[in-house]
């Protein structure tokens, strides 16, 4: 059973390395949109060093759970603590975590107006007053690391979206986060594409990172997940390791989905 | 190889239709076609003009710009008598253009700022008084809001009754009494002392970007820059002994005497200009901040950047790519539109130069010709400016 065609189903799983502390936890968050109830009752722990994917129908909360973690959205009962510090209105705080917490979108979300090396040292540079010439060094390291330091003079709207993915995972990694959060980063590529971004993040789940990411491709699942997460309709409905998850999932929601991804 | 030696000779012997149907040969067939029309239009109508210019005993050419006007204008920013000359004229009628034109365009910039941010708002009360604002002005055509403006003035009091604030400036129906600054001696030491300030707090800011970018210390440039700017001119001006007099109106008999006077028409134009093109400017405003995505905010949030940086290092160089070309053009319609001042009579060029000049000397295209080149030159040299911003802030794609 193969469910992605993107990376090989060869069975290989990178090396967990999973420590007890705990970076981020959630607990009984809940949010509204207005009357709609978007997420209900959230409680999830994540270890250093822990890779989770998370998977569900379209609406079902996905982004707007990540999106909670460095407050792009605003929950309104419960806690969010990141890295011990807690999440609330406190600007601080909320600085604090972001620094520490990359996030990679749908949409890449390149800056237009600055070349790929001048994304990558904006924030270093500006957030953490690293000089240019250190800032551009950096850069340059991660540039190399997602394969693509010959394109740091142009501008993201000269490459594919393929390469622009990789910036945006780069700019990010230019920050030194601890955790990184993925929102569908390969949704928007051709599927000739999506690979290369995939590898990537194979890369980084090798190297230790802690990572949340959304994304419906399951063969990256199986070989980087430590634990999968099903949400629907706002809540957590099932989680497991990828290997109970695909193959004896328990409730009637996700055998209904995984039913629906696997038709594709 | 062999397909070109084969090539030429075809080419030789090309036939009367192949040459007809060639792409090159019709560009420049058209070209020649559409020169010659416009040649020969433009000839016509030079030589039948001067031969009925002739036939009637006006004469043409420049000359006329040096003999005396010999009518005087109600009002000037710039010196000028009846005994001036026909030139002088020309100037005064610039001068008044641009200075309506000057403050009408800072105040639709500013205003349209406001105006367009409000629009944006999310508190709704505010986004509607500001939609309201817009379509409202938008759909009165500016010789209404001139004209609508312009009497409405005539309603204020006659000057004994005038609106006063602080004993200083006075509103009637005759316009707008303002004190007059009066320089003392050493006061051009205080406007150096500005130029200065401005020099320094320049150089303040690239030296702050260098170290930055150096060694990622950073150093509050601006405030220095405005401390330097405002500072360095308040020193040498109490230094100085405050070289600086005010020379106020006062009512003397049936009018104000002293002071400067801002006439009532001058008043009505600059209202009615502001209030008309600060929607243009508002709404290029909203455009070029809607015109940036949400997720280029999202972006910069999740780097750690703080919701000023955001703004200054990610959303307004986006939006300034498109708020300046229609704001740019915007400042041209201000220049050109303030010549709608004829009809309540502000002094602009072309009330002083296209109408009481063209009329007392006949020169009429000699005239029309100075004015569309003062127009022209205007525009042209703001549309410079533009092209050479676009130029800069192009957006670089495959
Ligand atoms: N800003 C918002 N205002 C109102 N409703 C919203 C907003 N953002 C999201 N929603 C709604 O909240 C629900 C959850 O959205 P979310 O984007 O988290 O879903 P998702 O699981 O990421 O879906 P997808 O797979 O399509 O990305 C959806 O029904 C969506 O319409
Ligand atoms: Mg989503």
């Amino acid at each position: 059973m193969s469910l992605d065609t993107q990376l090989p189903d060869d069975g290989v799983h990178v090396a967990s390395a999973i420590s007890d502390e705990v970076v981020i936890e959630l607990a009984s968050v809940n949010k509204w949109f207005g009357e709609f109830h978007v997420l209900k009752d959230i409680n999830l722990s994540v270890n250093k060093g822990e890779r989770i994917v998370i998977c569900g129908p379209s609406g079902s909360g996905k982004s707007t759970m990540i999106r909670c973690i460095n407050r792009l959205e605003e929950h309104q009962a419960g806690d969010i603590i990141v890295n011990g510090t807690e999440m609330g209105t406190n600007i601080k705080n909320i600085d604090a975590i972001r620094r520490n917490v990359g996030m990679v979108f749908q949409q890449f979300n390149l800056f237009p107006h600055l070349t790929v090396l001048e994304n990558c040292t904006l924030a270093p540079i500006w957030v953490k007053n690293m000089p240019k010439a250190e800032a551009e060094k950096i850069a340059m390291q991660y540039l190399e690391r997602v394969k693509i330091p010959e394109q740091a003079a142009k501008y993201p709207g000269q490459l594919s979206g393929g390469q622009q993915q990789r910036v945006a995972i780069a700019r990010s990694l230019c920050m030194s986060p601890t955790i990184m959060l993925f929102d569908e980063p390969t949704s928007a590529l051709d599927p000739e594409m999506i690979s290369e971004v995939l590898d990537v993040m194979v890369g980084l789940a090798e190297s230790g990172m802690t990572m949340l990411v959304v994304t419906h491709e399951m063969g990256f699942a199986k070989r980087v997940a430590d634990r999968v997460i099903f949400m629907d309709q706002g809540e957590i409905v099932e989680q497991n390791t990828p290997d109970e998850f695909f193959t004896n999932p328990k409730s009637d929601r996700t055998k209904l989905f995984l039913s629906q991804i696997l038709a594709h | 190889m062999s397909a070109v030696d084969k090539a030429v000779p075809r080419r030789d012997a090309r036939s009367i239709s192949e040459i007809v149907n060639d792409e090159r040969f019709r560009s420049i067939f058209y070209q020649i076609i559409v020169a010659v029309a416009v040649i020969w239009t433009a000839q016509y109508l030079i030589t039948n003009t001067a031969e009925n210019l002739q036939a009637r005993g006006m004469s043409t050419g420049f000359e006329f710009l040096s003999s005396t006007a010999g009518f005087s204008i109600a009002w000037s920013i710039i010196d000028y008598e009846a005994g001036d000359t026909y030139f002088h004229v020309y100037l005064v009628g610039i001068a008044n253009t641009l200075i309506v034109s000057f403050f009408a365009i800072i105040a639709t910039t500013l205003l349209g700022f406001v105006v367009g941010v409000m629009r944006l708002s999310s508190n709704f009360v505010v986004a509607q008084i500001a939609s309201a604002y817009v379509e409202v002005m938008r759909n009165v055509p500016l010789l209404l809001h001139i004209l609508f403006w312009f009497t409405l003035s005539s309603a204020l009091p006659s000057p004994k009754q005038s609106l006063g604030w602080l004993d200083s400036f006075f509103l009637n129906n005759r316009g707008l009494y303002v004190p007059a600054p009066v320089p003392g001696d050493g006061f051009d030491i205080v406007i150096i002392m500005v130029l200065i300030g401005i020099a320094v707090a320049y150089g303040v800011t690239v030296w702050a970007t260098k170290r930055q970018m150096a060694t990622g210390q950073r150093f509050p440039a601006f405030w220095t820059g405005v401390g330097l700017v405002v500072g360095l001119p308040l020193l040498a001006f109490f230094a100085l002994g405050a070289p600086l007099t005010f020379d106020y109106p006062a009512l003397k008999g049936f009018n104000f005497q002293g002071g400067a006077d801002v006439p009532r028409a001058f008043c009505a134009l600059l209202f009615a200009l502001v209030l008309y093109h600060t929607v243009f400017m508002a709404e290029a405003v909203r455009a070029g901040i809607l015109s940036v995505s949400h997720g280029q905010t999202e972006a910069s949030y999740s780097l750690g950047l703080k919701p000023s940086w955001t703004l200054r290092l990610v959303v307004i160089p986006q939006a300034m790519r498109a708020v300046v070309p229609p704001m740019i053009s915007n400042w041209m319609n201000v220049v050109k539109n303030s010549s709608l001042a004829i009809a309540i009579g502000y002094p602009d060029l072309v009330a002083v130069f296209m109408q009481t000049s063209l009329n007392q000397s006949g020169h009429a295209i000699e005239i029309v010709a100075m004015v569309m080149l003062f127009y022209m030159t205007v525009s042209l040299t703001i549309s410079a400016a533009l092209n050479y911003y676009n130029k800069l802030v192009q957006i670089k794609e495959r």
